[in-house]
C-alpha cells in the first residue's frame, strides 16, 4: 500500500467519522432543543401521542364499539399511533429539513445527507423514547413479553428505512417546489386513515385484503400486531396470502429508499444554491 | 509591465517556491436567474414554457489561480464582482460548472462565524456543535474547549445562554473556534468587520501568527489598507473576471481606480516616485483613541500615520501628504516644511511612524491619502510618494457641496442707519 493510498484512506475514515459526529451532534441538539425551556419535559413527548390515543380511544373503541372483537384493541391503537407518528414526524420534518437550515448549508461544507438523516434519528430517539413507555402500558394491559418481540428491531428498522427514504425525497424535492409542503401534509393524513392505526387489518374487508397489505405501513403494522399484541392475528405474510408476496411491500421499501437516495445525491451539489 | 495591463491568468506563474496549497483552475460558476421564478408545481403546469427564459450571471469566469503555502493572498473585487461566488466554490459550498479546484490540506471557511450557532444553548454547547461543523471531532472539540473559551475571553459567561450574548461576544466566540480547527487554509470573507477595533486587531495578529505558523490565508476584503498591511499578493477581480494578481499595493490601487473612475492626477509619473532611500510602508487613519479607522465622522479628531523604514541616514526629512477628495482636488496638505520643522535625524534601518493629528473639518466625502518623505535641502528632492494609498471615508450628517465644513456663527443684525 503505497503512503498516498493509505493517507487517503486516512482521509476517508476521517471524513465518516466527520460524518456520523455531525449527524449524532445536530439530532442530539435538535432533541435537545425541543424540550428546552418546557417545564414538563420529556412528559410532552408522551402526552401528545397518549393525549391522542385517549381521545380515539373513547370514540372508536367505547362510542363506536369498534373494536369490541379485537384483543387488546387499546394497545394495538396505541403501539400504531406511535409508529405512524413516527413515520409522519419524520417525513414532515425532513421534507423542510434542507430549507430551515440554509444558514448552514450556504455556510460550511459538509455532506449534505446529514440533515435528513439529522432529523430521522431525532425521531427515532423520539419514538424510542416514546415506546418504553408504551411497553409498560401494554403489560399493564395484560400483553406480556414473548420471544416474538424480538422482531420488533427488525420492523422498526423497516419502518425507518422507509421514513428516511421518503425524507430524503422530499427534502431534495422540496428545495425547488416549495408547494410539496402542503401536498405532503394532505397525503400523510390520507395515509393516517389508510394505515391500520385505528382499525386493524382484519377488519379491511377480505377482497382488499391481498392489496391493501402491499402498502408497507399497512404489512409492518399487521406483522407487529401478530408478533407484539396479539398472536392469534395473522402475520403479515398469512393476511396478504403467502410469504413471497411480501415482497412486494418490502420492495416499495427498498424502492423508496434507493429512489429518495439518488434524487438525494443527485440535487445535493446544487442544493447550496437553490436555496 | 504596466500595472493598467490584465494580467492574463494563463500568463500567471505564482513566484512561491512553497507548494501549492490551494490551485484554482479555470473555474467559471454560471448561476440562472429566472426571470420569473417559478416555484410551485401549479405554476409550472400553468406556463410550461415560460419558465424557460432565465438570465445567465457568471459570476466567475475561467478564474485561474495559484496559492502558494503559507501565503497570504488577498482576493479583492466591488460587490457583486464574483470574490465571494469563489470563496464558496473554494469552500466546496458551490460547485463550479467548469475548471478545477485542487486544495491541499484542510480549509477552515470564516465565511461566517458561529455558522450553526443555537440561541437557545449555551456557550458551552455551542463551541461543541460548531467546532464539529467546522470539522473537529468531540474529543477534539472537549479537549480544546477552554482554549477557545479563554481566547474569547469569555470564561465568565460559559453558562449563559448565547441569546444573551452580545453580539461582539458571539462573533469573539465564533472566531475563537474557527481558529481552533487545525485548518492549513483560512478562508476568511471580511469576517473582521465586525467586533470592536480592539478585537480586530487580535484578529489580525491571530492570522499573523497562524501565517507565522505556515497556513495559508485567502482574504476577502474591501479593505485596502488591510489588504496591503498583510497580504504577500492579491488578485483583483472584477464581473467575474481576474483583472490582476499583483503585489497588494498596486492591487490597492488599481482598485481604487476601478472604484473611484479616475486616473487621479498626472503630475507625477506612475503612481510612485522617488529614489526610496526611506521608504514608506504602510498609511492608515486612527481615531482619538488611536484606534484604527477607515471612516470617520466629521468633526472628530483624526490622526494621520505614515510608516517609513530609513534605508540610508538622514537629517530632518520632510513628512508630507495631501488628501484628495473624489474629483481629485487637494482638499488637505501637510508638510513638515512649511513650519520648518526638525524632524529628527534617523539611522539607516529605522522604521518610525509619523503621526498628523487635527480635527477633521472636511467635508463628508471619500479622500484618498498620498504621503511622501522628501529631503532637506535646496529643491527638497523628494525620497518616496505613494500616490493614493489608502482612503478615508469622512461621513456627515449634511451635504453642503463645498471642500470643508468650518464651524461658524450666524446671527442677524440690525444693519447701521
Amino acid at each position: 500500500m503505497t503512503a498516498a493510498v493509505a493517507a487517503r484512506r486516512v482521509a476517508a475514515s476521517a471524513e465518516t467519522r466527520r460524518f456520523w459526529a455531525l449527524t449524532w451532534t445536530l439530532a442530539v441538539t435538535d432533541w435537545k432543543l425541543r424540550f428546552y425551556g418546557s417545564v414538563l419535559g420529556y412528559v410532552w413527548s408522551l402526552a401528545r401521542p397518549f393525549l391522542l390515543f385517549g381521545v380515539i380511544f373513547l370514540v372508536f373503541s367505547e362510542f363506536a364499539k369498534l373494536g369490541d372483537d379485537v384483543p387488546h384493541y387499546p394497545v394495538y391503537i396505541l403501539f400504531a399511533l406511535v409508529l405512524f407518528q413516527f413515520f409522519a414526524e419524520t417525513t414532515g420534518n425532513g421534507l423542510s429539513s434542507l430549507v430551515d437550515r440554509e444558514h448552514l448549508l450556504r455556510k460550511v461544507r459538509f455532506p449534505r445527507l446529514v440533515i435528513p438523516l439529522a432529523i430521522t434519528l431525532t425521531s427515532v430517539f423520539n419514538v424510542l423514547m416514546t415506546l418504553a413507555a408504551v411497553m409498560v402500558f401494554a403489560v399493564a394491559n395484560g400483553v406480556y413479553p414473548r420471544w416474538s418481540w424480538l422482531q420488533l428491531p427488525l420492523l422498526l428498522a423497516l419502518l425507518i428505512m422507509l421514513s428516511l427514504g421518503v425524507a430524503m425525497l422530499l427534502s431534495a424535492l422540496f428545495v425547488r417546489y416549495r408547494d410539496l409542503a402542503p401536498i405532503w401534509e394532505v397525503i400523510s393524513q390520507a395515509l393516517f386513515y389508510a394505515s391500520p392505526v385505528l382499525y386493524v387489518t382484519t377488519m379491511v374487508p377480505e377482497s382488499f385484503q391481498h392489496a391493501y397489505l402491499a402498502s408497507p405501513i399497512a404489512a409492518l403494522f399487521a406483522q407487529m400486531r401478530h408478533a407484539i399484541i396479539d398472536p392469534t392475528a395473522p402475520s403479515a405474510a398469512e393476511a396478504i396470502g403467502g410469504a413471497y408476496r411480501l415482497l412486494i411491500p418490502l420492495g416499495i421499501v427498498v424502492i423508496a429508499f434507493v429512489l429518495g437516495w439518488w434524487v438525494f445525491h443527485r440535487e445535493a451539489p446544487r442544493i447550496a444554491e437553490n436555496l | 509591465m504596466s500595472t493598467a495591463a490584465r494580467v492574463t491568468p494563463d500568463a500567471f506563474v505564482a513566484d512561491v517556491q512553497a507548494p501549492i496549497a490551494v490551485r484554482i483552475q479555470d473555474v467559471s460558476k454560471t448561476f440562472r436567474l429566472p426571470h420569473q421564478k417559478y416555484s410551485t408545481l401549479k405554476e409550472r403546469a400553468l406556463h410550461p414554457l415560460r419558465s424557460r427564459t432565465f438570465e445567465e450571471l457568471r459570476a466567475a469566469r475561467e478564474i485561474s489561480v495559484e496559492i502558494g503555502r503559507g501565503e497570504f493572498f488577498g482576493i479583492v473585487g466591488r460587490n457583486g464582482s464574483g470574490k465571494s461566488t469563489l470563496l464558496k466554490c473554494l469552500a466546496g459550498i458551490y460547485e463550479p460548472d467548469k475548471g478545477q479546484i485542487d486544495v491541499n490540506g484542510r480549509l477552515s471557511p470564516f465565511i461566517e462565524l458561529g455558522v450553526g450557532f443555537n440561541p437557545e444553548l449555551t456557550a458551552r454547547e455551542n463551541v461543541l456543535i460548531n467546532a464539529i461543523m467546522l470539522g473537529l471531532t468531540r474529543k477534539q472539540a472537549r479537549d480544546r474547549f477552554d482554549e477557545i473559551i479563554a481566547f474569547a475571553e469569555l470564561e465568565d459567561f460559559l453558562d449563559l445562554k448565547l441569546k444573551n450574548y452580545s453580539s461582539g461576544m458571539s462573533v469573539r466566540l465564533g472566531f475563537s473556534v474557527a481558529v481552533q480547527t487545525d485548518a492549513d487554509i483560512l478562508l476568511v470573507d471580511e469576517v473582521l468587520a465586525v467586533g470592536d477595533a480592539a478585537f480586530q486587531q487580535k484578529c489580525f495578529e491571530q492570522f499573523e501568527q497562524l501565517k507565522a505558523a505556515g497556513k495559508t490565508i485567502v482574504f476577502v476584503t474591501h479593505d485596502m489598507s488591510a489588504v496591503e498591511r498583510f497580504c504577500d499578493r492579491a488578485m483583483l477581480i472584477e464581473r467575474g473576471e481576474v483583472v490582476s494578481i499583483d503585489e497588494p499595493a498596486k492591487i490597492a490601487r488599481q482598485y481604487n481606480q476601478l472604484n473611484f473612475g479616475r486616473i487621479v492626477h498626472a503630475d507625477v509619473e506612475g503612481e510612485r516616485s522617488g529614489d526610496q532611500s526611506a521608504e514608506i510602508r504602510a498609511a492608515w487613519f486612527e481615531d482619538i483613541g488611536f484606534q484604527r479607522q477607515a471612516a470617520v465622522p466629521q468633526g472628530e479628531f483624526v490622526h494621520v500615520c505614515v510608516e517609513i523604514a530609513f534605508h540610508e541616514d538622514m537629517e530632518d526629512p520632510i513628512f508630507g501628504w495631501v488628501l484628495r477628495n473624489d474629483s481629485g482636488l487637494a482638499a488637505m496638505v501637510s508638510t513638515t516644511h512649511i513650519h520648518n520643522r526638525h524632524t529628527g535625524s534617523f539611522k539607516a534601518g529605522d522604521s518610525i511612524v509619523a503621526r498628523t493629528g487635527f480635527a477633521m473639518r472636511l467635508a463628508g466625502n471619500r479622500y484618498t491619502l498620498s504621503p511622501s518623505v522628501a529631503r532637506r535641502g535646496v529643491g527638497s528632492d523628494v525620497v518616496d510618494v505613494r500616490e493614493d494609498m489608502v482612503t478615508l471615508l469622512v461621513h456627515s450628517s449634511h451635504i453642503t457641496g463645498g471642500v470643508v465644513d468650518l464651524e461658524q456663527s450666524f446671527e442677524i443684525v440690525e444693519a447701521a442707519q
